[in-house]
């Protein structure tokens, strides 16, 4: 994953990802699972998942809820043509609001002017269209003008995968 | 769906990060205190019902090689058609329809940046439509989960 991880390092976390990115199976101990798995002691697989998770290749390990499940239907892409020189401290600002799970600064491109984008989710579109609200609060005049697109449609989703072949 | 008490109290103290250390349901079962049984019990149920999505490391799929968020502006009476040859690709992992006048919007992954070039060029080609390529600059928040608030 990092330049600086030895090969055997590389071919162990590539392992890793394989057995685990569709989710660890519900047994009394994952980690002793996935230390067999990899044939690897305990100890050495615990360092090993820190060691990714440090070196950001692991974003975090947790119990991952299905929002749509849990009644969050409605999610919201928010759009926003934010004063560039702003940026660094708004984005920060937007993206620590509670109800916000993705934030991310965009290029501008041809007709598309907007470069800040933040997902939002609820459990009815006036909930979401409130968390718009209270962003194009937060952003004051450094917003010029902004947009949110609902998903109406769903088409494809699937878990990210890591290719795994050359 | 509403969540019973211990699966909110569960989902609400480990959505963001769970304990990496020897028996981790047993320490689980400590923060929430419950039994160890009780936590595997709760995680089963939820896997069950759909309510639980997984358990487990979350990758930086960014790191893996490039992406990018890609939208087409798509003639309503093509969007079906349109939008199942953007799924086709295995590159696409997301793709919704959105009401806008970009109407759909995909996330490219790949190996490399002329990876995902070379596919958005064939989309162009195949559809006449030419794609907004709009690849992530700044991360201020990365799906870190979201405050699950006051069950409704």
């Amino acid at each position: 994953m990092s330049a600086c991880t030895s090969r055997s390092e590389q071919a162990l976390a590539l392992r890793l990802v394989e057995l685990t990115q569709a989710g660890l199976p519900l047994v009394d101990d994952p980690w002793v699972w996935l230390a067999e798995q990899l044939q690897l002691s305990v100890e050495a697989t615990l360092a090993l998942l820190k060691r990714l998770q440090a070196d950001g290749a692991i974003r975090r390990i947790a119990a991952v809820p299905n929002h749509y499940r849990l009644g969050y239907c409605c999610n919201g892409m928010t759009v926003w043509d934010v004063d560039d020189s702003q940026m660094p401290r708004l984005g920060r600002l937007i993206g620590a609001q509670p109800f916000v799970s993705h934030c991310y600064r965009r290029p501008r491109s041809g007709d598309w002017r907007y470069n800040l984008f933040a997902m939002v989710h609820g459990r009815s579109s006036a909930e979401i269209n409130s968390y718009r609200e209270h962003l194009r609060y937060l952003l004051g005049d450094a917003c010029r003008a902004d947009d949110m697109l609902v998903s109406s449609r769903i088409l494809k989703k699937t878990g990210l995968r890591l290719p795994t072949g050359p | 769906m509403p969540l019973l008490a211990l699966e909110q109290r569960l989902i609400e103290r480990f959505q963001h990060g769970m304990p990496i250390c020897a028996e981790p349901y047993l320490e689980m079962a400590q923060v929430l205190d419950c039994s160890e049984a009780q936590v595997i019990a709760c995680l089963q149920q939820m896997a069950e019902r759909g309510s639980l999505s997984r358990i487990g490391p979350v990758f930086d799929h960014h790191r893996a090689g490039a992406s990018t968020l890609a939208a087409l502006a798509v003639p309503a009476e093509r969007l079906q058609q349109v939008a199942e040859r953007v799924s086709q690709y295995p590159e696409v992992n997301h793709n919704y329809a959105r009401e806008h006048h970009y109407n759909l919007w995909f996330v490219l992954t790949g190996p490399d940046r002329p990876h995902l070039q070379r596919v958005l060029d064939e989309l162009e080609a195949d559809t006449g439509l030419t794609p907004l390529d709009l690849p992530m600059l700044t991360a201020y928040r990365i799906d870190l989960g979201f405050a699950l608030g006051d069950a409704p």
